[in-house]
């Protein structure tokens, strides 16, 4: 067999020297990513690496996803020029509307894309975890337009506070499986469906919903998603006079938005990149490095290496770790990571609903609230021009917010 | 690969597996959730009397991914009850068991400790060998070299997924013996033995003179004795730990692990 940290063979220089480009066969990112897997599993990463490879530089696979995203998924979505906040704030808010996506979210444009590779690669049957129930519905969506069996699994705490789109989940002929095991939210889900991947590897592609996971999942999912920063990029040239974004902002939960979202700005621009998490999952700021669900990253872990729990308002965002890119991002200095807590992130999804007419998802109203909190401070001085990934919509979350507000509290647990 | 050491010397794991099946005799080995209740170390002495040649010992994780709801739950209660992996470790040095000790653990633990320092502190207390299943192949080398350099054995799985030449490069970078995947799935008792247990059995076999054993998936007598008409031997988990989860104490659990040897010794 060929050694696995034998250096990038199949790579072009150029990719290999770009700061998000494609990390080779040994999936690291610096010290970051990898594939820890039980060997039962390990032939099928291998298999869906090479698949995503010969897909990913093939012009039918690229012409059919592209045309799927547009004419099923409604891309491109646009950039919207934030006028009232704007001018609250003193900086210029752009916002990158992925809530304009189909299903409410940038997690259809992945999902889209594993979906297509599981029909090539001849499976038929799709499962997901979900936290917020985002990437589970996109999932489930994906599966009803290819005629595929769909399984998601979603902790039993997140089943609560998102129950309407577990009703959407089944609407769209996906089951839902409740999971009961440790904090019974998004990590348990990851493990879950895991467990029922090495069981069915022959006929079951695994849709994983962010860029977490074993290789190649991390840099896959980044590559699916970097059509939100791609486009971006181009949109605010056009709006900015040719100019990019002092700085753009975007939710980190596992990070597939800010890293899709990164992707069309590390290379080639000076913006300065921000990942927000939340306070109660920041595994950027609270985490050490470590290894869990295939990748090494940082982790939110205890002094002997067990993981801890995450606990946030939104489902989301309730994870222990981040993808290994970020870690390598914040590692090499391209990236920055900051944190959002639950009384702000209230606010600001509160704050955008009223100045612009745009209720964000919770997740989404983290990269809000940070950019509320900082502007006219000199990491977003007044005059300076900001980009927010708005990763999704906010329907989801209107009953909870509902609650939060009538009692009075921002802890839902 | 490229820069992999050479085999160093047979171990204890090695040469006293060697040996039981030179004798003409079936391996057992009986795994036990290290912590899973105030007992164990009773469970762990009365096991290894009750027949087994080695005794694999869990070192509880927090999201043990390849582990079924009953090595799950004996994790929980484990992990409920303060158990740490250098706790542990220092509860296994107090032992004298007689037979080789294998800890079971997820690469998270190991990380965190740092390769070297754990390590060490298996070799002090005594154990012979470890299996990480999260750690395969591509990943093993930082952690191999420093078990290499402790005299720990680290016991590689092969998969029933996992092709030919796979297999080849795994059984030269195994330590002890070869741990067999007999199903594709997670830890748990089936009722009936999944035909891939015996196919992995056959070309584990051919592959290496290492001593092959076969679990995951391998809950009775008779499936024990099934496996091992290929195989050199069985471990045996869930279906032990279900019944110290349903209270069968040290006692009960020695029965469980003599029926399977008398099994084993075509009684
Ligand atoms: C709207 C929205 N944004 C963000 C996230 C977090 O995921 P990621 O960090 O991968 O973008 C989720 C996850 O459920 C989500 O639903």
């Amino acid at each position: 067999m060929s050694g696995p940290h034998s250096g990038p063979h199949s790579l072009s220089e150029s990719e290999s020297e770009l700061i998000m480009g494609d990390p080779g066969p040994s999936g690291r990112f610096g010290e970051f990513g990898g594939r820890f897997v039980p060997e039962s599993l390990v032939p099928a990463c291998m298999e869906l690496e090479a698949s995503f490879r010969r897909a990913w530089i093939d012009p039918a696979f690229r012409r059919e996803l592209d045309h799927l995203l547009h004419s099923y998924g409604g891309r491109p979505t646009p950039v919207t020029e934030c006028l009232r906040l704007s001018e609250e704030l003193g900086v210029r808010v752009l916002l990158k509307r992925e809530d304009l996506a189909h299903t409410g979210s940038h997690k259809i444009n992945n999902v889209v894309g594993q979906a297509l590779l599981a029909r090539r690669m001849g499976k038929k049957r799709l499962i997901a975890e979900t936290g917020a129930g985002q990437h589970g519905v996109a999932t489930a969506t994906a599966a009803a337009l290819f005629g595929m069996e769909c399984v998601v699994y979603m902790g039993a705490v997140d089943m609560e506070r998102q129950a309407l789109n577990v009703f959407r989940m089944e609407l769209l002929g996906a089951e839902v499986r409740s999971v009961e095991s440790g904090s019974r939210t998004l990590k348990d889900a990851v493990n879950e469906a895991l467990r029922d991947w090495v069981a069915s590897v022959d006929t079951t592609h695994y849709c994983l919903g962010s860029v977490m996971g074993p290789h190649p999942y991390p840099w896959m999912v980044r590559e699916l998603q970097r059509v939100v920063g791609d486009e971006s990029r181009a949109q605010c040239r056009e709006i900015l006079d040719g100019k990019d974004p002092d700085v753009v902002v975007a939710c980190a939960g596992g990070g597939s938005n800010a890293a899709g979202t990164f992707a069309g700005f590390a290379d080639g621009t000076s913006s300065v990149l921000v990942g927000v998490e939340a306070a109660g999952g920041a595994a950027m700021h609270n985490g050490i490095p470590g290894v869990l669900h295939g990748m090494r990253s940082a982790l939110m872990q205890d002094e002997s290496g067990q993981i801890l729990e995450a606990e946030s308002i939104s489902a989301g965002l309730d994870y222990p770790g981040i993808g290994p890119e970020h870690a390598h991002l914040a590692a090499i200095g391209r990236a920055r990571y900051e944190t959002a807590g639950d009384t702000e992130v209230v606010e600001a999804f509160q704050r955008l609903s009223k100045t612009e007419g745009i209720i964000p998802a919770l997740e989404s109203a983290h990269a809000v609230a940070w950019v509320i909190r900082v502007a006219g401070t000199e990491v977003l001085p007044t005059g300076s021009t900001v980009l927010i990934t708005l990763s999704g919509r906010g329907d989801k979350d209107v009953a909870q917010v509902r609650d939060i507000l009538r009692r009075g509290e921002t802890t839902p647990r | 690969m490229i820069g992999m050491p050479t085999a160093p010397g047979r171990g204890v794991l090695e040469t006293t597996l060697r040996d039981h099946r030179e004798s003409g005799h079936k391996l057992l080995v009986p795994y036990v959730t290290g912590g899973m209740d105030d007992e164990w170390l009773v469970t762990v002495e009365a096991v290894a009397g009750a027949g087994a040649d080695a005794i694999e010992v869990g070192i509880p994780f927090s999201d043990p991914m390849i582990d079924g709801p009953v090595i799950q739950e004996a994790s929980l209660r484990a992990l409920g009850r303060g158990t740490t992996p250098t706790g542990i470790l220092a509860d296994l040095g107090r032992l004298h068991v007689g037979i080789p000790v294998v800890v079971m653990t997820y690469y998270n633990l190991i990380y965190r400790a740092g390769h070297q320092r754990i390590a060490g502190l298996m070799a002090e207390s005594g154990v012979s060998g470890a299996i990480i299943p999260d750690l395969p192949l591509e990943e093993l080398e930082p952690w191999a070299r420093a078990a290499d350099d402790a005299g720990i054995a680290t016991v590689l799985l092969v998969a029933p997924s996992t092709p030919p030449e796979r297999i080849a490069a795994i059984c030269r970078r195994s330590r002890g013996f070869v741990y067999g995947v007999g199903r594709m799935g997670v830890t748990g008792e089936q009722s009936s033995l999944a035909g891939s247990a015996r196919e992995v059995a056959e070309r584990v076999r051919a592959a290496t003179e290492l001593p092959v054993c076969i679990g995951i998936g391998v809950s009775t007598p008779e499936q024990a004795t099934t496996v091992c008409e290929v195989a050199d031997g069985v471990v045996v988990g869930s279906a032990l730990v279900r019944r110290l989860l349903e209270g069968a104490g040290p006692v009960g659990a020695a029965e469980f692990v003599s029926s399977l040897r008398v099994a084993l010794d075509g009684g």
